[in-house]
């Protein structure tokens, strides 16, 4: 497989040596152009993703999705862009301006960080250390501050619900999601991702090698992936026919447009770490004792693979969120607390049990 | 019908009310205020027996018309709570022993009472661009053994009640309509409705327009039972007229309700999916609902408001393609309609959220007027087709489509499994509508013999009925529609105390009150 390393060795050493740069600045130079490469990830994934939505969701519902603006509509995202780009962000009286203007900037950079640790290739990580799956737990619990704030800082009563929902949900769900992750590192041995992904390369996914629990640990945590990005049928903290918007009710134009860029890539997150995972990261699919078919696997970049995986996700995502109608508060947390929390921990016991005898492949 | 209220004095009222609700006159129909003139203010009370079926009519007169005074019944019936409001707000009439006495269409601050005959409405309300504040108590007014009038203030909303306002701006409120709730947490606690942000006083135009003018602003009230709505006061006319409209025209406007029935239940599937946040099984219902709309736009040129019925007949006969269209719409709507049992029906999740939720009981629908869907949800056998068929009703075959549970769910299969009986209807007739004349000659002025007449009609979604009083002129003297949201708005109270603020959009939708239907 094609190891990206050589490509940030080559500009390592092409900034460090050919340009002379003392180390401090090469450092620097490198991060910024990190930076620069994730917000442009990010903003791209952002577009397909907006589209993707509205064509799937189109499908379900029997109509035909944007296809006015450019061929096959492609151009409707940006165009929407721009308009919500020249929206005034309204001020209001009452609220608490600084915490109401702060809120979307924590969601967009929590999602934004936890999108740098998704594995795109052999050797393309961008944030990648020992604790990388207890990172991404961290930090991608960060925005329900976001979502706490924009509730209590909107000074409204709808936003406020909407706030105290997304806060009691996404906290049980995160219980879900760590066990999950848990049963799977019980099996790897190991949290960090460029490693998970590796092993799984040699190995084969971690859905095939951990079978029966890692098959539940994925189901539970698709349910709660999708409860922890707000989308249907939990999408109850923004429930538009009981909360018209919930916490972002009273956002305008861009911050608006932050809690949307936020919610879609949140998405693609939840898809890109599930894929990590379980489904085996950027490591192509193979069989075993099919040499020749497992060869050719191997000719096709890691990147489509990944991204082919977490597209995968996200249509079985969506697929969810256009066919159920939402659930209620008392429900969700029934839900969490008394099935999937029992059942994953259960299903944690029962890992162990399968790794203490090396009963996984 | 033809309606001679018997007269009773203020002072027996109360006795003979209660005497008549513990003879089992359990359902107040309806209740209109009347302004006599000379004879004074007065109320018209139309009672009816749900285990017989007999309907009566009472009337009571007040002379004084400076502080008219009427005890309440709102005691006996708890539909009357919200009619003697409206009675109040619009002819100022006092009911003696009312928990409670505000006004409920117009502003608080509004002066006059808009239907009295000698109210000077635009002369005593300037326009008024400040916000209309809601008080939190209200007034009760009290008699005394010795005959004076104590009032007692009662508390809405406590001071530290949560409130939030649903509305009048709000996606499920399927309209402009203002509830005020006060929740704790999730928890509802109560629920006020404010109502009269569309009020167009639909009652008090007519009084100064001829009789087919009248017709047309039936259509604007409960739109989505056009067709039946205009119906309804075709028949109190003829009825009263003594015009037989022919046999052809009687199946064509049984053909036409039913078809708006679909169309208004779909609508209502749509819109209940939607409120669930269910949107693709919202996008099935309007394409098929754009089915029945195409139907009625190639007949009557109106794919809302259709201005088809009028008096004596109907405005012009069917479109050559109608029965053809119709034949093939019937299959059609077989077929998806498993899709909807399929998609949502049986999906765990709106059962859960329906089963158990909302729950009003056969004594509570009939006490609180619920008719229609929601009455029949609760095991109420109150469809007017049944009842007292009217036109070719009688001569089809079809179930009353009842449920015993009075939740969520039984309403939503009330709702659909009313749409295959409809079908079932259509089917009967399309084959052989009988041939003959589509309007009756009546004269250029039409003029309504003296008289109280009534009539009404199974809409969309209850009793739409027509209450109308004539003094021989050819404009009605008091044109009163008995609503069909009214009753089930005011019943949100009780059904919703309790739940959590999701079932509240839940039992809204489930409910199926048109708010131009509630405000009028």
């Amino acid at each position: 497989m094609f190891d990206f390393s050589i490509v940030t060795q080559w500009i390592h050493s092409f900034l460090l040596t050919t340009l002379g740069l003392p180390e401090w600045l090469t450092i620097l130079t490198e991060s910024v152009l990190v930076a620069l490469v994730i917000i442009t990830l990010y903003a791209i994934f952002a577009i397909v993703l907006i589209y993707m939505e509205r064509k799937v969701c189109a499908a379900f519902q029997c109509r035909l999705g944007p296809n006015r603006v450019g061929k096959w509509g492609l151009l409707q995202v940006f165009s929407d862009v721009f308009k919500m780009l020249q929206k005034e962000i309204i001020k209001m009286r009452n609220s608490d301006r600084f915490l109401h203007d702060l809120a979307p900037y924590f969601m967009v950079a929590a999602s934004m960080i936890t999108f740098a640790c998704l594995p795109w290739n052999k050797g393309a990580h961008m944030l990648d250390f020992n604790i990388g799956i207890f990172f991404i737990l961290a930090i991608s619990s960060v925005s329900v501050v976001g979502i706490l704030l924009a509730g209590w800082g909107s000074n409204s009563k709808y936003p406020l619900i909407g706030a105290m929902r997304s806060g009691a949900q996404i906290i049980s769900y995160e219980l879900s999601i760590g066990l999950t992750m848990l049963t799977v590192v019980a099996m790897t041995g190991t949290m960090q991702i460029s490693e998970i992904v590796e092993q799984q390369y040699e190995e084969g996914w971690n859905l095939f090698r951990g079978h029966i629990p890692a098959i539940i640990a994925f189901i539970i945590y698709l349910i709660a992936g999708n409860a922890e990005c707000n989308r249907g049928p939990f999408d109850l903290p923004e429930g538009e026919s009981e909360l018209t918007a919930g916490y972002h009710t009273e956002y305008s134009g861009m911050h608006f447009g932050y809690f949307y860029l936020a919610e879609y890539l949140n998405l693609f997150i939840t898809a890109g770490i599930a894929t990590t995972v379980f489904l085996g990261g950027w490591s192509p699919l193979h069989i075993p004792s099919f040499d020749g078919f497992n060869h050719i696997m191997d000719m096709v970049p890691g990147a489509v693979w990944f991204i082919g995986k977490t597209m995968f996700v996200v249509f079985l995502l969506m697929w969810e969120r256009w066919s159920f109608p939402r659930l209620r508060i008392d429900q969700i947390l029934t839900l969490e607390w008394k099935y999937l929390m029992p059942i994953s921990l259960v299903n944690l016991l029962l890992m162990a049990t399968l790794v203490a005898f090396g009963l996984h492949f | 019908m033809i309606l001679d209220p018997q007269l009773i004095a203020p002072s027996a009222l109360k006795a003979t009310m209660a005497q008549l609700k513990a003879e089992g006159f359990d359902f107040l129909v309806h209740l209109t205020g009347m302004d006599w003139g000379e004879e004074g203010f007065g109320v018209v009370y139309q009672l009816e027996n749900t285990t017989t079926g007999e309907h009566r009519s009472y009337r009571t007169v007040t002379a004084d018309r400076e502080h008219p005074m009427l005890p309440t019944v709102s005691d006996l019936w708890e539909i009357g709570n919200i009619y003697e409001r409206e009675v109040y707000d619009f002819f100022g009439i006092i009911f003696t022993g009312h928990p409670d006495m505000r006004r409920i269409f117009l502003r608080e601050d509004w002066v006059g009472y808009p239907l009295r005959k000698d109210d000077k409405t635009e002369e005593q309300n300037p326009f008024k661009l400040e916000n209309a504040e809601l008080a939190d108590t209200t007034t009760q007014y009290d008699v005394q053994e010795d005959g004076t009038v104590t009032t007692k203030q009662n508390i809405v909303f406590e001071e530290d009640d949560y409130v939030i306002n649903f509305g009048p701006q709000h996606p499920s409120t399927h309209g402009v309509l203002h509830f005020r709730i006060a929740v704790e947490g999730e928890r509802i606690k109560k629920i006020d409705p404010v109502l009269g942000y569309i009020h167009r006083s639909i009652e008090k135009i007519n009084e100064g327009m001829t009789y087919p003018q009248t017709l047309a602003l039936t259509e604007r009230m409960d739109y989505l039972s056009a067709m039946q709505n205009r119906h309804a006061l075709c028949m109190v006319i003829e009825q009263a007229m003594g015009v037989e409209v022919s046999d052809r025209v009687q199946v064509i406007r049984t053909i036409m309700d039913e078809l708006q029935r679909i169309d208004s239940h779909l609508l209502y599937f749509s819109c209940l999916c939607q409120d669930m946040g269910a949107t693709t099984p919202f996008l099935y219902g309007f394409r098929d609902r754009e089915l029945v709309l195409d139907i009625f736009e190639e007949t009557t040129g109106g794919r809302l408001i259709f201005n088809y019925n009028t008096i004596g007949g109907v405005m012009h006969d069917l479109h050559p393609n109608f029965c053809r269209r119709v034949k093939e719409f019937i299959p059609v709507m077989r077929k998806n309609l498993k899709e909807y049992h399929d998609i949502f029906t049986g999906n765990v999740i709106f059962q859960n959220r329906s089963k158990g939720v909302g729950v009003l009981t056969k004594e509570e629908v009939i006490n609180l007027g619920c008719t229609g869907g929601t009455g029949r949800a609760a095991g109420w056998h109150n469809d007017l087709r049944k009842l007292r068929p009217y036109a070719a009703y009688d001569r089809v075959d079809f179930k009353e489509i009842t449920f015993t549970e009075g939740d969520s769910f039984a309403r939503y299969m009330v709702r659909l499994l009313e749409i295959e009986e409809s079908l079932h209807i259509i089917e009967q007739l399309i084959d052989n509508i009988p041939d003959g004349a589509t309007q009756e000659k009546m004269k250029p002025i039409i003029k309504v013999p003296e008289g109280r007449f009534y009539a009404a009609v199974e809409s969309s979604r209850g009793q739409f009925g027509v209450y109308l009083e004539s003094n021989g002129d050819k404009s009605p003297y008091r044109l009163h529609y008995r609503s069909v949201g009214l009753p089930l708005v005011y019943a949100m109270d009780k059904a919703c105390r309790g739940n959590f603020i999701a079932d509240f959009v839940t039992i809204g939708g489930t409910f199926d009150y048109i708010v131009p239907d509630v405000d009028r």
